[in-house]
């Protein structure tokens, strides 16, 4: 999408400046509120300096401060660790817009999002006629440059008012600072804070230190010393590709004959599919790329769609993870403390040869207002998507999921959910599809709609399931304090009045519970976590059957007692056979390299016996 | 006639069958349980013997199977073992004290008073005794009696005092011990021709202050309200001893009306000794909804409870009759209800002077 705009701008420069395009075009930039401003710029920044951080593979520490307010004129410096720029770079990354947008890289990105920094940079001069500072460092050694920028509008090139050399502290990075006119707010879901908050949440590798005009400081911790893999950059598939950007490609080509062109810059299409679309669509395959008519161009992308192709590589998206989400979550929800986080991950899919991959989280309980509606954590590529809510295919997808059946409320089985709930959804991909160049909400495909539905769906279970076994725990528990405190009183009471020795009542309180009894406990201590699973039976018969505990991603079972009789990455599987009436077994497990709250409740599951004669878990499905 | 103390031993052995009962089911591996009759609107029936409401034959029971139940089960052992220690050590509690003591008793704990009152009243429905001789009596005091009446009261230090209801008692009359039974309270003598429980303050002392009780012979029984056990026992025997009519003289609501079932037929809660509290031969006076009508009361708008209490009463069998049925169903149709004080509308004089000796004319009393 990106390159439509540069052609549309390279059009318009001929008759208007880049400062009125700019004015022009002030929404689908990202400004057309001053408190939209003032996100926008902070969100350019965070995200150049998220981006520049994992390309260097370095763990993102990030400062940002927003100062001033008087006259509603702020000043943003935003500074991270990364690997700095080198100095002749500056001027054109930061003051030149829409620079390096040759044509779309089909890369997982944040850059993807947003028009880019310089935007900020053009805001802050045409609202305060004041230039732009950024300082870089790109290691240690080097000298630290400091630049003072200001965007010639006319001429769309970046002016450099004053240079120097300085001393920074930092091993590497940069750091901006510009000022501009805008509102600062707070405590709402449009605000600079709820944005470092979200993106707290899906990047639990960065740290993110905030400080507020009042001089409040939040520091947004790290939750996890792993870096996300590196996205791969693929190349375009046939299925997905747009007209303008295939004719930008076969001009650029360094190819020289069509054949080699389409076999060597596009995925999925080997020399033999190559000539396959050529001979469809009526061309010869010595033809040269650079030469090819705007017509030759429509004619190769029909013939895209008449020939199977193999789909793209989807090993080239970098998911956050489930047990990462999980942690993100928690972590920013602690104040909330939440009964339950359910996660849920998507093998990666494909829309128009464009590979993408859903994953979804669901916060539950705690204290969480029960009467409201959900809230919605919207994020593609890793950034938070904070306006147009409603045109989203997230919150559409949501909507028209019946959430009753997983226990919140909605009128008539549609629309937002009621209850104490946040719902999160991040899709990523190669080229997300937005509904429009503010890139603020995701265009309703029905491939990513379905993604999303079924990985909600599997959270939404995952939900449902805590409630319902928390539910029987509370019933069973109450029989619990029966058998335990009040039978035993009654025993003793009733002797005590007839004078005679307490009765046993071991036999009742089979014939009282008649079920068999799971109580686990999970407990966490340095990285690792141990599970211990009491069974009793309750019932009149021994009874035999299998039971199963299912493993988290990323835990690695270091103990486990007894030997269980089956073991792999996915479960533990025991053989309980023979327990007696009365009697009880304990199962335990521990698991290595898991951080608190990583697992804090078992999943059980049995076979081999009715489940409704066991409380505490649930029917084994898998195999 | 048995002594206190010999009922209380018999009524002490029947909940030590209800203990042992419990005890032989857990020694049996039987899970325990307790059948006790319904207490509810559904389950009364008529006895013709006496003339009451009782009990019918629909019961509840109480397994340890539910925690409720197995609550249930508990608390009764513990009042059991309660009243067994009461009635070794020779003392007695009120029910509010049994409700606090429980405080002790872990999971057997009442979590209301009205809980425990309730449990000590399934226990003489399951053991039939009376729970004064379970050693428990009530906290609220009998109500106040004004009229030419003398009693003599067996005092805590034993002396048996005499005393005359008008003569020898204030304005506010002589008050009505918890417990009316022969050995407390003895009817020497009265010179009155009528009974008349009142049930609020404001007309009892409207009646005494017009001279109501001298001047038409009556003896005046002030309800407060759902009269306590005590009330309604005295007044039955006022009128078996001494032959008295009794009518009863009520506000012109739903509610009311179910205080005068409970003076005549027997409450729902009591059924299983409405043959010891209930007064068969009492008559409704008022207010009636003609009443209403006729005497152009002064009135207030029935609010929903009144209207479902209303509905309630057309299917309780006490109210099962063409007058009580024509009644209600015209208070329904009006949407009104009165207070007995509402007679002030035609001055404070006329209640006595007009209202009640036409109504009692009309019922066939001679004034």
């Amino acid at each position: 999408m990106r390159s439509i705009v540069a052609e549309g701008l390279a059009k318009k420069q001929k008759d208007i400046s880049v400062a009125e395009f700019f004015e022009r075009n002030k929404q689908i930039l990202g400004f057309d509120t001053s408190t939209r401003a003032l996100i926008t710029s902070v969100k350019e920044a965070v995200d150049n300096a998220l981006d520049a951080c994992e390309e260097a593979t370095v763990l993102p520490d990030i400062f940002v401060k927003i100062q001033g307010g008087e006259d509603d004129e702020y000043r943003i410096v935003v500074e991270d660790n990364g690997p700095g720029i080198v100095k002749k770079q500056i001027p054109h990354v930061f003051a030149r817009l829409l620079y390096g947008s040759r044509f779309h890289s089909y890369r997982q990105s944040r850059g993807q999002q947003g028009i880019g920094i310089s935007a900020a940079v053009l805001y802050s001069q045409l609202t305060t006629g004041r230039p732009t500072v950024v300082v870089s460092k790109i290691g240690e050694g080097y000298p630290a440059h400091r630049l003072t920028l200001l965007i010639d509008t006319k001429q769309n090139r970046p002016e450099t008012v004053q240079e120097d050399m300085v001393h920074w502290e930092r091993e590497s990075g940069t750091r901006i600072e510009l000022a501009m006119q805008g509102r600062y707010v707070r405590n709402t879901k449009h605000s600079v804070y709820e944005y470092l908050r979200s993106t707290a949440i899906v990047n639990p590798h960065a740290q993110i230190t905030f400080v507020e005009p009042d001089g409040t400081r939040t520091v947004f911790e790290r939750a996890t010393d792993r870096l996300p893999p590196q996205p791969r950059e693929i190349k375009p598939h046939p299925y997905g590709i747009e007209l303008g950007t295939f004719m930008k490609m076969a001009k650029e080509s360094t190819a020289r004959k069509l054949s080699s062109f389409l076999s060597t810059e596009f995925s999925s299409v080997s020399q033999n599919k190559a000539e396959k679309i050529i001979q469809q669509a009526g061309l010869g395959p010595s033809d040269r790329p650079g030469k090819l008519s705007l017509d030759d161009g429509k004619k190769i992308l029909k013939a895209f769609q008449g020939v199977k192709l193999m789909a793209p590589p989807t090993d080239c998206l970098s998911p956050i993870g489930e047990l990462l989400i999980k942690r993100g979550l928690r972590k920013e929800m602690e104040s909330l403390s939440p009964e339950f986080i359910a996660t849920d991950k998507r093998s990666p899919a494909v829309f128009s040869g464009i590979p993408f991959l859903v994953e979804t989280g669901i916060v539950y309980g705690g204290d969480l207002p029960a009467e409201e509606r959900v809230d919605i954590l919207r994020f593609a590529n890793r950034v938070p998507l904070l306006y147009q809510e409603g045109d989203c295919a997230i919150t559409e997808t949501i909507k028209n999921i019946d959430w009753r059946i997983y226990g919140l409320q909605q009128r008539g089985g549609k629309g937002l959910p009621y209850g104490p709930a946040i719902i999160l959804v991040h899709v990523a991909s190669v080229n997300i599809p937005f509904t429009s160049e503010s890139k603020e909400a995701i265009a309703h495909v029905e491939e990513i709609e379905k993604e999303i539905d079924l990985s909600l769906r599997q959270c939404a279970r995952k939900m449902r399931s805590h409630l319902s076994k928390q539910e029987k725990r509370v019933k069973t528990r109450r029989k619990f304090v029966l058998i335990s405190q009040i039978l035993p009183q009654i025993a003793a009471k009733a002797a005590e009045v007839v004078g005679k020795p307490v009765p046993s009542i071991d036999e009742v309180i089979i014939k009282i519970m008649n079920i068999v009894w799971v109580d686990d406990h999970v407990s966490f201590q340095k990285g690792t976590v141990t599970s211990t699973i009491d069974i009793t039976n309750y019932k009149d018969r021994a009874q035999s059957f299998q039971f199963y505990a299912a493993l988290p991603d990323g835990g690695e079972v270091v103990s486990v007692s007894p030997e269980p009789a089956e073991r792999n990455q996915r479960y533990l599987m025991w053989s309980v056979s023979k327990l007696q009436p009365g009697e009880k077994r304990q199962l335990s497990f521990q698991l290595g390299g898991m951080a608190e709250g990583d697992f804090d409740e078992n999943s059980l599951y049995v076979k081999g016996i009715d489940p409704v004669n066991v409380i505490g878990v649930e029917k084994w499905e898998g195999g | 006639m048995t002594t206190v103390s010999e009922r209380k031993q018999a009524a002490l052995r029947e909940m030590k069958k209800i203990a042992q009962r419990v005890y032989d089911d857990l020694s049996s591996a039987r899970i325990p349980e307790l059948e006790i009759p319904s207490r509810t609107k559904a389950n009364i029936e008529f006895d013709e013997r006496h003339g009451v409401w009782k009990y019918g034959d629909s019961a509840s029971t109480r397994s340890a199977v539910s925690l409720s139940g197995a609550q249930m089960l508990l608390r009764t052992m513990y009042v059991i073992d309660f009243i067994r220690q009461m009635v070794e050590q020779n003392k007695s509690s009120t029910l509010r004290e049994l409700y606090y003591i429980s405080e002790g008793w872990g999971e057997g704990k009442f979590s209301t008073q009205g809980d425990s009152d309730r449990l000590a009243e399934d226990l003489e429905i399951m053991t039939a005794t009376l729970r004064e001789d379970m050693s428990l009596r009530p906290e609220e005091d009998g109500a106040r009696v004004i009229g030419d009446l003398v009693i003599e009261e067996t005092t805590r230090k034993g002396e048996k005092r005499v005393i005359h209801c008008q003569d020898d008692v204030g304005d506010s009359g002589y008050s009505i011990p918890y417990t009316v039974e022969k050995e407390k309270l003895r009817i020497k003598s009265t010179g009155a021709r009528l009974v008349m429980a009142v049930e609020t303050g404001g007309m009892f002392d409207r009646l005494v202050e017009n001279g109501f009780d001298e001047n038409t012979d009556t003896i005046l029984v002030h309800l407060k309200g759902q009269p306590a056990r005590s009330t309604r026992r005295f007044i039955k025997r006022l009128n078996e001893e001494q032959k008295l009519p009794v009518v009863v003289f009520t506000d012109g609501d739903p509610w009311s009306y179910r205080i005068f079932a409970s003076v005549a037929y027997g409450a729902i809660k009591t059924a299983h000794i409405s043959e010891y509290l209930a007064t068969p031969a009492a008559e409704y006076l008022g207010i009636t909804p003609s009443d209403i009508h006729n005497y152009q009361l002064p009135t207030d708008d029935l609010t929903a409870e009144d209207i479902s209490a209303l509905q309630s009463e057309l299917s309780d069998p006490r109210f099962n009759d063409d007058l009580w049925k024509h009644e209600i169903e015209l208070q329904l149709k009006m949407g009104k209800k009165s207070e007995q004080q509402a007679l002030a509308k035609y001055g404070l004089d006329y209640v006595t002077d007009t209202y009640l000796p036409e109504k009692l004319t009309e019922m066939g009393y001679d004034f």
